[in-house]
């Protein structure tokens, strides 16, 4: 009687230990599981970067192309919404660009390697939404002292003209700038700033 | 039943006792308190939405394409082209919502009566594990369709984990297993809702069941029938589940028709609360629909999501704030330490607490599904804040207090004696 009170422990130890081993494996098992969903091989090459020609981009005009599947915005911006950008300094919560939401090359007044061609990704940093261009004839709606800019109509979060996102908004921080480069004086590649990519 | 009936039936019961038994254990003999009211209609309705929307969305797979080029048109062929198929898909669509307001009834019928507490608890977790369940079967439903709202509807709440810090970019491409929500996304959102998670939702119902039936069913006055029994051990307040109950539930389930088939028939979308009418327009990752909003049931946490702000540059404390909103129903048994089960013999206190928890509930509810700045503004003495904004955060304030101060607030209240037997 006395033996079956006590446990075993040879065959404790050999039952923890088939079960720490089991246990592994079961772990291990689960590995092609977990992997099966980072993104395809065929979905990393639909990554790649894109090249935008901006010789037909008028003063004003803002163009939307596709990358990674998000809004790449490439806006021409003439004299009055440059001027913009500068009075609004005061009302945006990252006037100098010190969170890093661009590369070095974009962290200027502009945000951009250019002034007047701005180059961010068309989604909100809040939550993904994609903003709608309002100009500075948009008073009425987005008040008074309204300069021209961006407005996210999933969240009310507000950008200025070089994507510097406004004080007291739900988006966190300024628009992203993407990687990107001039391959020639009209052709821009988003995606990769290597010369010659 | 004819002899020949019998003899099978005993053929059966020989090989097999076990069904019988259970039939017993769970329906004939088992013993629920007389007094159930109005409130005990949820629970057997919850489980028959659900059959509704195992069979319905059977019948939606057969005709429905998880792909990215494809699944939009499908839905149209579905509601077009299909026979019967506009009809499955409204009461697929319609039980979404059936589902939740059933489960949410469910819920506070559980808190008006302190069904969660000692020794309900594990039915409580269990339910409130249900209620994920569901919310994961509701969002990665509403992908399907492939609409403007599905789209963006995941990619803000897959954004929501793109918030986690040191993790969250990462985490949201293994979630959508591309950069953006894709053909991927799609395919396998439509795994994890037509077999991964009705798998767990049946799993959890049972056990969900199986813990019920073990410390048996609490009622409106909150006191224990098992303590006092009959000379056979069943007892005193308790009647057998079937029939009385099944046919109790059955005149439940008429009733609850009634109204799902007037839905069904005449406001299948329900002014775009049900169905959102952004989404009978095919997704595109580059347009975004002028106002997102999530389905109705899910707009009180939403409410709380946009209410807190942002917190050193990340979004972050608001999605903490959303997940905790939900998370914290799990502490209800312990947070509540009333020395009473019922709202009947509680004190001002909790009745009091829990209302304006309701209040809470459905004003954040609305303001989820109107813009931050449906309500204007402030003057200038408040900084020109937005009402709609600084509303919502005074309810996820009082949403969280009515947990937090919950063992205060139940400990001091004044309560009635609770009665020996059922009223």
């Amino acid at each position: 009687m006395s033996d079956a009170k006590k446990p075993d422990t040879t065959r404790r130890n050999l039952i923890v230990a088939t079960a720490a081993v089991g246990g592994a494996a079961g772990a291990g098992a689960a590995v092609p599981f977990v992997a099966s969903w980072f993104p395809s091989e065929r979905a990393k090459a639909a990554g790649a970067p894109i090249e935008v020609d901006i010789s037909n981009l008028a003063p004003g005009e803002l163009g939307i192309y596709e990358w990674r599947g998000k809004p790449v915005w490439v806006f021409r911006r003439d004299k009055e919404m440059l001027g913009s950008i500068k009075k609004d300094d005061s009302k945006v919560s990252d006037p100098n660009s010190e969170l890093p939401q661009q590369p070095p090359y974009a962290k200027n007044e502009y945000r951009s390697i250019k002034e007047e061609i701005m180059v961010v990704v068309g989604v909100c940093t809040h939550l993904g939404c994609s903003p709608k261009e309002k100009g500075a004839d948009a008073k009425a709606e987005m008040g008074a002292d309204w300069n021209g800019g961006f407005y996210c109509p999933c969240h009310g979060s507000k950008f200025d003209f070089a994507g510097r996102v406004y004080k007291g908004v739900p988006a966190p921080t300024n628009l992203e700038v993407p990687p990107y480069t001039y391959l020639s004086e009209s052709k821009i590649l988003i995606g990769d700033d290597k010369k010659g990519a | 039943m004819s002899t020949r009936l019998m003899a099978l039936w005993a053929w059966f019961d020989a090989r097999m006792p076990s069904v019988a038994q259970e039939y017993k254990k769970h329906l004939a003999e088992y013993y629920a308190p007389k007094n159930f009211n109005f409130w005990y209609y949820f629970g057997s309705l919850a489980m028959f939405v659900l059959v509704i929307q195992i069979v319905s969305g059977i019948w939606l797979t057969m005709s429905y394409k998880p792909d990215a080029a494809l699944a939009f048109g499908s839905v149209e062929y579905i509601m077009r082209d299909v026979p019967g198929g506009w009809i499955i898909r409204y009461i697929h669509s319609t039980g979404a919502s059936a589902f939740f307001l059933v489960v949410y009834l469910h819920m506070f019928r559980a808190m008006l009566y302190g069904s969660y507490k000692t020794p309900r608890e594990l039915i409580w977790i269990f339910g409130v594990l249900i209620y994920f369940c569901l919310m994961g079967e509701a969002f990665f439903g509403y992908l399907l369709p492939w609409g403007q709202m599905s789209y963006w509807g995941a990619q803000v709440i897959v954004n929501l984990f793109g918030t986690v810090p040191f993790i969250g970019p990462d985490l949201a491409v293994w979630i959508r297993g591309d950069y953006v929500v894709s053909d991927a996304t799609l395919n396998r959102f439509f795994a994890l809702h037509v077999i991964a998670l009705p798998l767990a939702l049946l799993g959890l119902v049972v056990v969900h069941l199986l813990a019920l039936h073990d410390v048996g069913s609490n009622n409106p006055d909150g006191v224990e029938i098992k303590k006092l029994k009959d000379a056979n051990g069943k007892p005193l307040d308790g009647i057998a589940f079937h029939p009385y109950y099944t046919v109790k539930d059955i005149v439940g389930v008429v009733f609850f028709l009634l109204i799902f088939c007037t839905v069904l028939f005449f406001a299948p979308e329900m002014g775009g609360y049900f169905l959102e009418y952004n989404n009978f327009v095919p997704a595109d990752s580059l347009v975004t629909p002028a106002h997102i909003a999530p389905v109705w049931y899910f707009t009180p946490y939403y409410s709380i999501l946009r209410a807190v702000p942002p917190l050193f540059y990340s979004q972050f404390p608001g999605v903490l704030a959303m997940g905790l909103a939900v998370l914290v129903l799990f502490f209800l048994p312990w947070l509540d330490r009333s020395p009473v089960k019922s709202i009947r013999y509680r004190g001002p206190y909790y009745k009091i607490a829990l209302g304006m928890f309701v209040v809470t509930f459905l004003v954040l509810g609305y303001l989820g599904t109107v813009p931050t700045n449906a309500w204007g503004q402030f003057g200038p003495w408040l900084g020109e804040a937005e009402r709609a904004t600084v509303v919502a955060r005074i309810g996820t304030l009082l949403y969280f207090l009515f947990f937090i101060l919950m063992p205060w607030y139940t400990a001091r209240d004044s309560v009635k004696p609770v009665p020996e037997r059922v009223t």
